[in-house]
């Protein structure tokens, strides 16, 4: 039974990854804005709290205070990417597919560029940190650091935001009617940055959660963007609700490790090409619920109504 | 009566690049009264309004709340003035509830909680006899429902001057009634109510003084008591104008398309068009009246092939060959070149029958790409009819290379009717052609499909106007909930009883099919 545990352990941890992305997605898509540059963000989360961690590398700060930093430059990096998406999106009404598309090549490359430069002991070193308060075990709770329960407070909170205070009610009504919105003393444009850019920040939570947490492995930072496009695929799954969010992250964790514990469990020897077919499975999943929803076409579970479009205050 | 000055307007001007929107207007409000805003469209009766709103702000001018100047800025400020705005467009989000709208934008520090809104709703309802449901979706509620909401959202934060524009476009006879009503009694409340409109016969039984605004300038206020409906259009217009159509009795009529037992099932599974039966025969303007949404759009784009219907016919009695054909075995190209025509004025007056981006030559083609056998496309006829329309139309452009969409409103409208008239049709089918324009050019709009009727063309009118449609058609067929609840003569029909028709639900035009039924049985 150890087998199927751990399998259930490292589906819902990767899953975190895909939590922080697709809450920080739902955010920005709640204000009524695709963005396209997750990837992006949560590669330069990854770079940004890798440089803190650099930084602060025999530092002789204590090891708490150096995961709080790192987790605070990874959101403040996001919030950078978010601010510049924003400005280019609301300020100047760029085309909001093309600008995240920009943003994710961007944060892509930077991140390469910024990790390749540092040696991986210089952030490797507080792997250990990652992993208080369960530092000191050996069992399977090694596997989850403070990160993954860090993932779960800001999917509660969010889902509550939208849809218990009134922050989260001016904000939904951003999102679907800004027009709207702005003739009741709605600040549109605050709204707008506030969701894009605190989006973006908690996106990039996921970039330094994988390599830090989940993976640990000095190779981690080439994986994150593909996940960044499951955090955005996630958002659809989960019908733009943060507490959707939260189970179908752990179910496409799940599908997407399915490959390297499944056959083993079950004691299957699969070719080693078969791999990339199972970790096509979540897409699968996602356009599976794509097709439900279209068919039942339910009011409530359709996107953000101005999602994608830019709002323009003299156009009436 | 005692007057206090609640809203006074100092010499407001508000341009836009170099048109002058308002220029130098005075206008005073007082409590307790009900002053209609009236004006032709584009005579800037939504701009001055919107200037007291904080939608927009005025180039120059002051606006005095209480005889205290104050800049208003936003609709936060107006708020704060106690100034409230309904708009012609509805601004509420469809998914939220109507507590949820209506609670918008408040942020009075209180904690955030729905129960006593919905109580607080509950307790104006009440008081200025509104109904309405707090816990309802706006996307669930009827037009009138919504308006309901919208003033109640202007009311819920705390509002002593409420404007409207055109709150009475959108609903039947009876709705309006009921909405005079209750403003008659929040302006005995105290409450300062101004409404704009252009239908004066709603102007001369709800409102104390009409302010008339004729091209952005104020040309006078009057008591409503002391004046009448040819002195105001008068006022309006500039000029003096007749208001009356020109209604031609139907001569050498002939049944062209029979209907019979149509039913059509939208996408979501509602039967939108409900065993609808009618005749349309030429010489003759058959008009459709009905509250928006009850299936007058999915009617005419089934007879245009566009949609499939799921079951009844529809005969098409060609006057070429003699015979009869039926419209459900042809494609939309087979029905157009049989002459059954469709001039569709959608609510966005461009979304279908014309290209925004393209000019009207190329708007013009768009009928005509198909013709002839040479590679290249031929402009030259189309330029021809484009610059026939412009001069027979007095469509007011540049020329005939501007793009669609510089064009105002009602020259639009006028290329697309144009357009499909100059097809020479056998049916012309028009949804809403008047809509949105001014006295002038519905005026022209009317006199075109009377023209198309005295040639014998088979005229179909959706109108929203019932004033219009006793004035115009010799048939009026209303619809209710996607099913024919009666046809009524043009000439001896009165508003009221189309009123009631529009209103009845599938159950009362059962019952009233059935009795008509064993009537018949027993006779």
């Amino acid at each position: 039974m150890n087998g199927w545990i751990n399998y259930l352990f490292n589906a819902i941890a990767l899953g975190m990854t895909f939590l922080y992305g697709s809450v920080g997605e739902i955010l920005t898509e709640k204000a009524g804005h695709l963005n396209l540059g997750i990837p992006g963000i949560m590669c330069m989360g990854g770079a940004g709290g890798c440089i803190a961690l650099q930084l602060m590398y025999r530092s002789g700060i204590p090891p708490m205070l150096i995961v709080i930093i790192s987790i605070l430059a990874a959101f403040l990096s996001g919030v950078l990417m978010g601010a510049i998406y924003s400005f280019l999106t609301v300020t100047l009404h760029a085309n909001q597919n093309v600008t995240g598309l920009a943003m994710t090549t961007f944060g892509v490359g930077m991140m390469k560029f910024i990790i390749s430069k540092i040696r991986p002991l210089q952030y490797m070193y507080a792997l250990d940190y990652f992993r208080f308060p369960f530092s000191d075990r050996t069992d399977s709770l090694k596997y989850w650091g403070v990160m993954v329960y860090l993932a779960v407070v800001v999917a509660i909170v969010a889902s509550l935001v939208l849809s218990r205070t009134r922050v989260g009610l001016h904000l939904r009504a951003v999102g679907e009617n800004p027009a709207t919105a702005d003739a009741v003393g709605i600040n549109v444009t605050a709204y707008k940055y506030g969701a894009t850019c605190i989006g973006s920040g908690i996106a990039a939570l996921g970039g330094l959660f994988y390599i830090m947490d989940y993976s640990g492995s000095p190779e981690a930072y080439l994986n994150i963007e593909p996940f960044g496009w499951l955090a955005i695929a996630l958002v659809i799954f989960a019908l733009w609700r943060p507490y959707l969010s939260f189970f179908g992250s752990m179910i496409f964790g799940a599908l997407f490790v399915a490959g390297s514990f499944i056959p083993g469990l079950l004691g299957l020897t699969l070719p080693m090409s078969a791999t990339p077919l199972l970790e096509m499975l979540p897409y699968v999943v996602t356009i599976l619920v794509l097709i439900i929803t279209s068919i039942r076409k339910k009011r409530e579970n359709q996107p953000p109504a101005s999602l994608g479009q830019s709002y323009f205050r003299e156009e009436r | 009566m005692n007057k206090t000055v609640a809203l006074e307007m100092k010499q407001v001007s508000k341009y836009f690049g170099s048109l002058a929107a308002n220029r130098k207007v005075d206008l005073t409000v007082y409590r307790g009264e009900i002053l209609a805003i009236l004006g032709e469209n584009g005579c800037g009766k939504t701009t001055l309004m919107n200037m007291i709103a904080g939608i927009y702000f005025p180039d120059e001018g002051q606006i005095l709340v209480d005889g205290q100047e104050v800049v208003i800025r936003s609709p936060k400020d107006a708020f704060r003035h106690k100034i409230g705005m309904i708009h012609q467009h509805f601004k509420l989000v469809d998914l939220f509830s109507a507590a949820e709208n209506i609670v918008l934008g408040i942020n009075d520090g209180e904690r955030y909680n729905l129960k006593e809104v919905n109580a607080r709703v509950q307790e104006i309802a009440e008081r200025y006899g509104f109904h309405i449901d707090p816990k309802k979706k706006i996307h669930e509620m009827s037009v009138s429902e919504k308006q309901t909401v919208e003033i109640i959202k202007v009311l819920y934060r705390g509002a002593d001057i409420l404007i409207l524009d055109e709150p009475t476009a959108v609903l039947t006879p009876q709705e309006t009634e009921k909405l005079f009503a209750i403003l008659k009694r929040m302006r005995d409340d105290g409450k300062s109510i101004l409404i704009i409109t252009h239908k004066l016969h709603e102007v001369l039984s709800l409102s104390n003084r009409v302010a008339v605004l004729r091209k952005g300038e104020h040309i006078a206020t009057v008591e409503t008591a002391s004046t009448n409906p040819a002195e105001l259009t008068e006022m309006m217009v500039g000029q003096k104008v007749s208001l009356n159509i020109n209604r031609p009795e139907p001569e050498n009529t002939q049944d062209r398309l029979l209907v019979s037992d149509l039913s059509l099932v939208n996408a979501d599974g509602i039967k939108v068009l409900d065993d609808i039966c009618f005749t349309a025969r030429s010489g003759e303007i058959l008009g459709i009246a009905g509250i928006a949404g009850s299936g007058q759009r999915e009617l005419l784009e089934t007879i245009a092939g566009l949609q499939h219907p799921a079951g009844g016919r529809i005969l098409y009695h060609n006057p070429k060959t003699d015979k009869e054909e039926d419209l459900r075995d042809k494609t939309p190209m087979q029905i157009r070149e049989l002459g059954v025509r469709l001039s569709f004025v959608p609510e966005d007056r461009l979304g279908m029958g014309l290209v925004a981006n393209m000019d009207i030559v190329d708007n013009m083609m768009l009928r005509s790409y198909k013709r002839g056998h040479s590679l290249f496309v031929d402009r030259k006829k189309p330029k021809d009819l484009a610059d026939r329309i412009i001069r027979e139309l007095q469509i007011s452009t540049p020329g005939t290379a501007t793009p669609v969409r510089r064009l105002s409103g009602g020259n639009v409208q006028k290329v697309l009717v144009g357009r499909e008239i100059a097809a020479a049709p056998t049916v012309l089918m028009a949804a809403y052609p008047v809509r949105g324009l001014d006295v002038n050019s519905s005026y022209t709009i009317y006199n075109l499909l009377t023209a198309q009727k005295q040639q014998g063309v088979a005229v179909i009118f959706v109108g929203e106007d019932l004033d219009v449609l006793v004035e115009l058609c010799d048939r009026i067929m209303v619809i209710a909930n996607g099913r024919v609840s009666g046809i009524v003569d043009g000439r001896t029909a009165t508003k009221e009883e189309i009123g009631v028709l529009m209103t009845q639900t599938r159950a009362e035009i059962e019952s009233q099919k059935e009795k008509e039924g064993s009537d018949r049985a027993e006779a």
